[in-house]
């Protein structure tokens, strides 16, 4: 019996560590509106997934749902590989609420100890500390939260999310009540996570954020999954703007070849493919002058983040 | 743990926050006013001139359960409006989202929550029930029968109103609830007197409006058992069968069935808080 127990225990430990979340076709309707509709995520052990997607889309839903603050009216969820059912599945995850409030009668100090003690974790105070000159509230630590500004509180919740070494760190809107210099904190302290092996879930308005930090992104919409990704996958397309004159229908076609063409005026835009050897762009643009065209501006192009979601999302309004 | 640490941390709350203080002052009040106004008892003249001991304690120890009504409804309103917020109110401002989050289970976090508040509530009565008695002994010389089993009554039914407000919190606004369990037991408070008059004067049906209402809410039944306990044994005797519709006066200690029901009752609203509670969104 013992030794199927341990053979049993060799297969378990010789198999991947299961994912820091996994969401199986999570709804959630409020009254007749449904705010989820069978959306699925996974976030790798050390991966930085961002959530992307307009107001309503359901984002902060789904991450209450995640962490079992809503119930799905369906779905599963696995948390670091445990039913999010058991609340010991939270034992190691740190969240940043996006409507962040703390005991204002305690002092940050108190409040990092308050969660340690729930998150039944062992840290000191110099750990509490640590946490604390990480957000850069390290000279606050005695004082009492309810005198704190908007941003310092997300700067403490910050601390909250990280103290007790979490293997999932959740950040809803973590930037919300942040100056530009709170923004580039937190995002050095998102890449220390990921650096640090640590699972990041980030819902973020600020796409800039998103695209500098995140490995793979979902785009949500009307509860739905839009569209998701690595940032390669999503922003791999390139393209390319041009101004001509003389585009005889011989050279639209030349064009059309390589891409849909958009054009608006003398501006013409040709997409790019992913896998581009370098050659594609002075072949076209010498094919376009054998063919007779003037070419007054070549600009070869990257789509940015936020293009692609409008396209998404646009595209996605076009569809309805 | 969890329950302890949320319990430590409820206290804490009440500590810091105005509540403690503003109890503290309203009890100050209520003890200057009271002593000042045992201190005169004990001057009082009757028509065939100073009362007589027996008389002055009588008097005093119907002037104490009618102080001590005050500290009931000062450690009601205390509890139930430190009831409301501590649920609801971390709900409605996301001090709940963080907490919750964390690896504990709502009804564990609820219990926690509740073991504070009684802790608060049994604290404040104690102390404030004995510094009465203090002040009634220093006047008038009265001391209660048994004051221990009083103030254990007074803090089961302090108890008893906050196990009613954490339920409302989970369902309705902080002050709502507040509102609605200090409401009930103003409520269930009449319905008692009612009922004491109807006993008074024979009508078996307005005297069942106090023993249904006491039934519902206990509230009241255990502040009659507690006012038993404070007053003076002469008092009934005294005052003879008309005494049963005399809102200051009790007849006996509530019987071991009906504290047993309490027990039932707190279980009961407690476990429908917890099931309210852990169905909620937050």
């Amino acid at each position: 019996m013992d030794a199927t127990v341990r053979a049993g225990e060799q297969v378990l430990a010789g198999l991947p560590p299961s994912p820091a979340v996994w969401g199986s076709g999570l709804a959630k309707r409020y009254g007749r509106r449904s705010a989820v509709d069978g959306v699925s995520l996974t976030v790798g052990r050390g991966e930085v997934l961002g959530l992307l997607g307009p107001n309503g889309a359901g984002k902060t839903s789904i991450i209450k749902m995640l962490l079992g603050l809503v119930r799905p009216d369906a779905g599963e969820v696995l948390l670091l590989g445990r039913p999010a059912r058991d609340p010991r599945s939270r034992e190691r995850v740190g969240y940043l609420p996006e409507l962040f409030r703390y005991q204002p009668w305690l002092t940050a100090d108190e409040v990092l100890a308050l969660h340690v003690r729930l998150a039944r974790a062992r840290v000191p105070q110099a750990g509490r500390r640590e946490a604390l000159a990480q957000v850069g509230l390290a000279d606050r630590a005695g004082d009492r939260v309810g005198g704190f500004s908007k941003g310092m509180q997300q700067r403490l919740g910050l601390a909250v999310a990280l103290v007790g070494r979490p293997e999932l760190v959740v950040l809803d809107e973590p930037t919300s009540a942040l100056d530009p210099l709170g923004r580039a904190d937190v995002r050095d302290l998102v890449l220390s996570l990921k650096a640090r092996g640590v699972a990041v879930l980030l819902n973020s308005h600020l796409i800039g954020e998103v695209e500098r930090v995140c490995d793979r992104v979902v785009i949500l919409d009307r509860g739905r999954v839009a569209a998701e990704g690595t940032l390669a996958e999503l922003l791999g397309q390139r393209e390319l703007r041009m101004r001509l004159d003389g585009v005889t229908p011989a050279a639209q076609a030349r064009m059309s070849a390589t891409g849909e063409v958009t054009r608006s005026g003398a501006e013409f835009i040709v997409p790019l493919p992913a896998e581009d050897d370098g050659a594609t762009v002075p072949r076209l643009v010498a094919d376009l002058v054998a063919l007779g065209v003037r070419v007054h501006a070549v600009e070869p192009g990257r789509i940015t983040l936020e293009e692609r979601l409008l396209g998404i999302l646009r595209h996605g309004e076009a569809r309805r | 743990m969890t329950i302890l640490t949320v319990a430590g941390l409820t206290l804490r709350e009440s500590a810091r926050r105005k509540v403690l203080r503003a109890l503290g002052v309203l009890t100050a009040v209520l003890l200057g006013l009271s002593a000042w106004g045992f201190a005169k008892l004990s001057s009082v003249q009757s028509d065939t001139g100073v009362l007589t001991s027996g008389e002055a304690r009588l008097a005093a120890s119907q002037v104490l359960n009618l102080v001590m009504f005050g500290y009931s409804l000062v450690a009601a309103l205390g509890t139930a409006f430190l009831a409301g917020p501590t649920l609801a109110g971390e709900i409605e401002s996301g001090m709940a989202l963080a907490m919750l989050a964390r690896p504990v289970r709502r009804s564990t976090v609820l219990l926690g929550k509740w073991l504070g508040l009684v802790a608060f509530g049994s604290g404040f009565v104690a102390v404030a029930g004995l510094a009465q008695f203090v002040v009634v002994r220093a006047t008038v010389g009265f001391w209660p029968p048994d004051p221990v089993v009083g103030l254990l009554l007074l803090a089961a039914q302090t108890t008893v109103l906050l196990t009613l407000g954490l339920l409302l919190s989970t369902v309705v606004s902080p002050m709502a609830s507040g509102v609605v369990a200090v409401g009930l037991f103003g409520a269930t408070w009449v319905a008692g007197v009612v009922g004491g008059i109807g006993a008074a004067i024979g009508n078996d049906s307005v005297a069942r409006v106090g023993t249904v209402s006491r039934m519902l809410l206990p509230t009241d039944g255990l502040w009659r058992g507690a006012m038993h306990a404070f007053q003076d044994p002469g008092a009934l005797t005294a005052f003879g069968p008309a005494g049963a519709g005399f809102p200051f006066l009790s007849e006996a200690y509530p019987d071991l069935l009906y504290l047993a029901w309490v027990a039932v009752w707190v279980a009961m609203v407690g476990g429908l808080a917890a099931l309210s509670f852990a169905r909620r969104d937050i």
